[in-house]
């Protein structure tokens, strides 16, 4: 069920358009934003609301990385992969954060902190090896400097 | 035309299409995945690329996707060049590192796309030597098996299913080589033709679940052409069998009427045919004086001289034909006991709906279009019937035509219509003028400009009141209310501003009033100079057919019986007790000395008859149908049944040689039977030429209906004898029961399936059309027996009905069809057995009120002395004072007729 509140948000984005369908993304990172990820019954919720069919909505949820359709830590690392971060170091700060935790991109830590998941270019560079944390972006990168980083994000 | 040059040679070919298409025509081997003939192109595989040349001294040249490039006027490429023969084996084996090669235990292996690309494309070393993607598969429910990790990504099935059926339950999910295509969770899918998954996907992902059952090579199937019995548009198709079993239907390509699809009723609901009930034997009934039945299975010879006997010269015998039944079976019958004592098989009012169509069609200037022609249309009208369960391809087409009149946007700016993604961008989800006026909601609705709910004689009068804003000299109705009135503008108005206006009727409202306002519609339409098209769904396979032969009605067959002025009464593939009251036909039973039936499958009718005929059941005889749009077409025997079984009208000539009749060598092949029908039935003249007669060869050969591949034709019959029997014998078609004769160019009425050297699947088609999404080379099969009347139009239909009143205590009954259980012989075959819906009592919210019930409550309906209990589905789209309920389950027997029945509350006890 979708609380009132993330029933309000998504229908004042689907007012902005002249298909009600044009929201599903917006209403996807609604959901996102009050429970973390996008669940099944979510995406049934949100197909309701917006006179779609769950394999509509599903069918973009699916598509985007940075929807998640399973649950995530409470902080998600996204991972620069892209070819500037590739030749600066990715592979390295990758293994640091694999060898760190004992996983794999795209699980959770045991203690579900953290959520590993690669991003194909994070627009920075000129900075690179970088990586995100939910919404911050750290760059110039080392293994050392990372674990200093992660301290702030419990 | 324009000349194009590949590789340097130059070829004519017709202009808008694009190079994959012109390649294809011109009998060019090129492959490709995404492009399908019905869906067009998106450029997305990359796998038809050739080189383009600018001119004869470019010699680099570029590569361009075929299918996205227009074959404009003296365009130079190659298909041979080596750059781009390198690109496409370079693509398929990209396509190829995560198929898992698995074709010796799948379904499509032998008639599979992929095979025959990757063939083609001289990718024959598979290098990748990594894990491969798999994947979780789905039940998609009792038609479709899924198989996902076969899959290439060319997203033809979620164009097919969505874009072009519109399935909303299908789609593709995740991005990149995990892409899934599937249902957002396991389930039926609930699409009426996802069958067709099964020929669009280039692979084996999405196999027919029903012929896994009994599973055969496509090369070991014995086929012949064939038609759909399931409804009455005849939809082309292709059974296979083997040792004595149907194995499945497919499509088979009629440029005219199905074209590449086909229904999932149409499709898979064949299995009536293999059966255990089925009748295979001559059954005699004794009934000793004590009233003890006894039923013994009889030798034909021994039966034939008995009924010979009863036919003799002072008793009257008169026969029931049936809509079901072929052409032949209908004409043999009327010919063995005269036209006099002929009787159509279908009740009066049926007779009298039918026969009004095809008055309509022949006196009026309208001409009815062929189905393939209902996609072309650009403002339609549906008066009273649920296209969707009713006439299944039908609904099919029209999602097709309201992409017509929006299409103009993508015209104006010069897109062409292959060019799919562009176009639909283009679109939008704009949608020509669709109106749609039924007695309850139906599914196409959802692609409907407006719709109107209401009782069938305020559909006729909304059709009056459209002809009247067309023409003000056409007569309306009284009392016509303002939103009708509006109504009537608002659809009047896109009909007269559209160039091909359509508008469908039929029989479904069992309402003759609906039909004359359709009638009055489109000629109102003609007189403003308007080429206006009119389209009635006929309610079974050949009712055009049975109507164009005549004969009295079943009303009047139940009465001479009752009269005493029937000894035997023969009936031909009818039963009785889903056309008339109960009461009426048990009386026929009682009153008759004698009854024949003849029939494929039990039914209550043949649990009455004295004598049951064993008959041949629609692939394993010969005959002819005519659809709705007075199309004859040929159905060709696929294989020989066992024992006794025989096509009706041939037990019917055995009775006619029997009793003297007829000599031996009458009616002894189809054709000269057909011979006599014309002869005798000027209104079925053409029915001959509807395929080549049995003495056509071509090259002096017979058409094969086995693949050059058939395997075990030595070997299969060894466990009974090992000797190899005789090749059986076939004087009804051109075709034989072999793996030898003529394979090549032939009339399409003839082409058992379609295959080419190098194209093993359903894609083969391309190497027998005239050109893509065109004709059949030579013309596609059928001949149309009604056209309209030159000269002037005749007089409109007088007044239209008054309003519908509501009864007090009764209610009128209005038949809800279900693509799944309305149709008498799909209804048998046990893969749609899930699909059939409960008999239930559909009410309006405030007849639910009235009768103080709510969904589920058990109600009581009563007609005419007999019951039925059902529980209840409130319907806020059904009209007050009806009653909705299912058409033609076998639970509902004639209650779908209109009659208005009084419906009571059962108390909880």
């Amino acid at each position: 069920m979708l609380t009132d509140e993330m029933k309000h948000e998504i229908e004042a984005e689907a007012g902005l358009y002249e298909q009600r369908q044009a929201a599903a993304i917006e209403a996807l990172k609604i959901v996102q934003r009050h429970r973390g990820w996008v669940d099944d019954a979510s995406v049934g919720d949100i197909a309701a609301v917006l006179n779609m069919t769950p394999d509509e909505v599903d069918s973009v949820a699916t598509f985007y990385n940075l929807i998640y359709r399973r649950p995530v830590g409470r902080h998600v690392i996204r991972v620069c992969s892209s070819v500037s971060c590739y030749v600066m170091g990715y592979a390295s700060l990758r293994e640091h954060l694999r060898a760190r935790w004992g996983i794999a991109l795209g699980e959770t830590t045991k203690d579900g902190r953290f959520t590993l998941i690669p991003n194909q270019c994070l627009g920075a560079c000129d900075h690179a090896p970088t990586l995100m944390i939910d919404d911050d972006l750290h760059h110039d990168l080392t293994p050392e400097s990372i674990d200093a980083i992660l301290e702030k994000y419990e | 035309m324009a000349t194009i040059y590949i590789d340097d040679k130059p070829y004519e070919v017709k202009d808008g299409q694009n190079l994959l298409q012109a390649c294809l025509s011109l009998g060019l081997n090129l492959s490709y995945f995404c492009w399908h003939p019905a869906l067009g192109s998106v450029g997305a595989c990359r796998q038809c690329a050739v080189k383009q040349f600018k001119d004869e001294n470019d010699k680099q040249g570029r590569l361009v996707m075929s299918c996205m490039t227009p074959a404009s006027a003296n365009i130079r490429i190659s298909i041979g060049d080596a750059e781009a023969k390198e690109f496409r084996q370079d693509v398929i084996e990209h396509l190829m590192t995560n198929h898992p090669h698995d074709c010796p235990v799948c379904d499509e292996g032998g008639e599979c796309h992929l095979q025959d690309m990757t063939v083609m494309s001289g990718h024959h070393d598979r290098e990748y030597r990594f894990k491969k993607r798999t994947h979780i598969n789905q039940d998609l429910g009792p038609f479709i098996n899924h198989e996902m990790n076969r899959c290439i990504q060319c997203y033809r099935c979620v164009r097919y299913y969505r874009d072009y059926a519109g399935g909303r339950d299908f789609n593709v999910f995740a991005s990149h080589d995990n892409v899934y295509f599937g249902r957002h969770e396991p389930g039926t899918l609930e699409s009426e033709f996802s069958g067709n998954l099964v020929e669009v996907c280039p692979t084996g992902v999405f196999t027919d679940k029903t012929q896994k059952k009994h599973y055969t090579r496509r090369w070991d199937l014995q086929v012949a052409p064939s038609i759909c019995v399931h409804c009455g548009l005849g939809c082309n198709t292709t059974p296979g069998e083997r040792y004595g079993q149907l194995r499945r239907i497919r499509n088979r390509y009629n440029g005219e009427v199905n074209g590449y699809f086909l229904c999932d009723r149409g499709r898979y609901g064949y299995e009536f045919v293999n059966s255990a009930q089925r009748v295979k034997q001559v059954v005699y009934r004794r009934r000793d004086d004590a009233g003890v039945e006894t039923v013994e299975k009889a030798v034909k010879g021994d039966v034939l001289r008995y009924l010979a006997r009863l036919l003799a010269d002072g008793a009257t015998a008169i026969g029931i034909g049936s809509p079901r039944a072929s052409v032949e079976t209908n004409f043999a019958l009327r010919a063995l006991v005269g036209p006099e004592n002929y009787f159509t098989g279908m009740t009066a009012l049926e007779t009298r709906l039918v026969s009004s169509m095809i008055e309509i069609l022949k006196t009026g200037p309208a001409r009815t279009p062929s189905l393939d022609e209902i996609g072309d249309a650009d403002a339609v009208l549906v008066l009273g019937e649920d296209v969707t369960n009713v006439a299944p391809m039908m609904a099919l087409r029209l999602r097709q035509s309201v992409r017509n009149e929006p299409m103009a946007v993508a015209h104006k700016i010069g897109i062409p219509d292959w060019n799919d993604a562009a176009v639909r961008g283009a679109v939008q989800t704009k949608k020509g003028p669709l109106f749609i006026a039924t007695p309850a909601a139906t599914k196409l609705d959802e692609i409907a400009t407006s719709t109107y709910n209401a009782a069938p004689d305020n559909l006729a009068r909304l059709g009056y009141a459209v002809a009247n804003a067309i023409d003000p000299e056409a007569p309306t109705g009284d009392r016509v209310s303002a939103e009708v009135r509006q109504l009537a503008e608002t659809i009047a108005t896109a009909l007269k501003g559209a160039k091909k206006p359509l508008v469908i009727a039929g029989a479904s409202c069992a309402n003759e009033c609906i039909i004359q306002a359709a009638a009055n519609i489109v000629w109102a339409l003609c007189k403003t100079e308007h080429a206006a098209a009119l389209s009635f769904t006929a309610p079974e396979c050949n009712s055009v057919g049975a109507a164009l032969l005549g004969g009295r009605s079943l009303d009047e067959a139940i009465q001479t019986v009752r009269d005493g002025r029937a000894d035997v009464v023969i009936i031909a593939e009818n039963d009785l007790y889903r056309r008339a009251k109960r009461a009426d036909v048990d009386a026929l039973f009682e009153h008759a000395k004698h009854v024949v039936v003849i029939d494929h499958s039990p039914t209550a009718t043949t649990a009455k008859a004295e004598v049951t005929l064993p008959a041949a059941a629609f692939p394993e005889g010969d005959g002819t149908f005519v659809n709705n749009e007075g199309r004859a077409q040929r159905f060709i025997q696929v294989y020989v049944p066992e024992g006794d079984v025989q096509e009706s009208w041939r037990w019917l000539r055995a009775l006619r040689v029997a009793t003297g009749k007829a000599d031996v060598a009458e009616w002894a092949t189809l054709d000269l039977a057909l011979a006599s029908v014309e002869e005798a039935v000027p209104a079925l003249s053409g029915v001959r030429n509807c395929a080549p007669p049995p003495a056509f060869r071509a090259l002096g050969q017979k058409v094969p209906r086995q693949a050059h591949r058939y395997s075990g034709r030595t070997a299969m019959r060894a466990n009974i004898n090992v000797s190899e029997p005789k090749i059986q014998e076939d004087p009804d078609s051109p075709l034989t029961f072999s793996m030898e004769g003529y394979r090549g160019e032939l009339p399409a009425s003839l082409l058992p399936s379609f295959w080419a050297p190098g194209w093993n699947s359903a894609q083969a088609l391309t190497r027998f059309q005239e050109e893509i999404g065109g004709p059949l080379r030579g013309g596609d099969p059928g001949v149309r027996l009604i056209e309209p009347a030159a000269g002037s139009a005749p007089a409109y239909f007088g007044d239209a009905p008054k309003v519908f009143a509501v009864r007090k205590n009764d209610r009128l009954a209005v038949s809800l069809y279900h693509i799944f259980g309305s149709e008498e012989l799909s209804a048998l075959s046990p893969p749609l057995a899930e699909r059939i819906p409960a008999l239930y009592a559909a009410l309006s919210p405030s007849d639910a009120e009235a009768l103080e019930v709510a969904n589920g409550d058990t109600v009581e309906l009563r007609l005419n002395g007999a019951a039925w209990r059902a529980p209840v589905s409130v319907r806020p789209d059904l009209p007050r004072g009806t009653v909705g309920v299912p058409a033609g389950l076998a639970a509902a027997e004639f209650l779908s007729a209109p009659a208005w029945i009084s419906v009571e509350k059962v108390s909880a006890t």
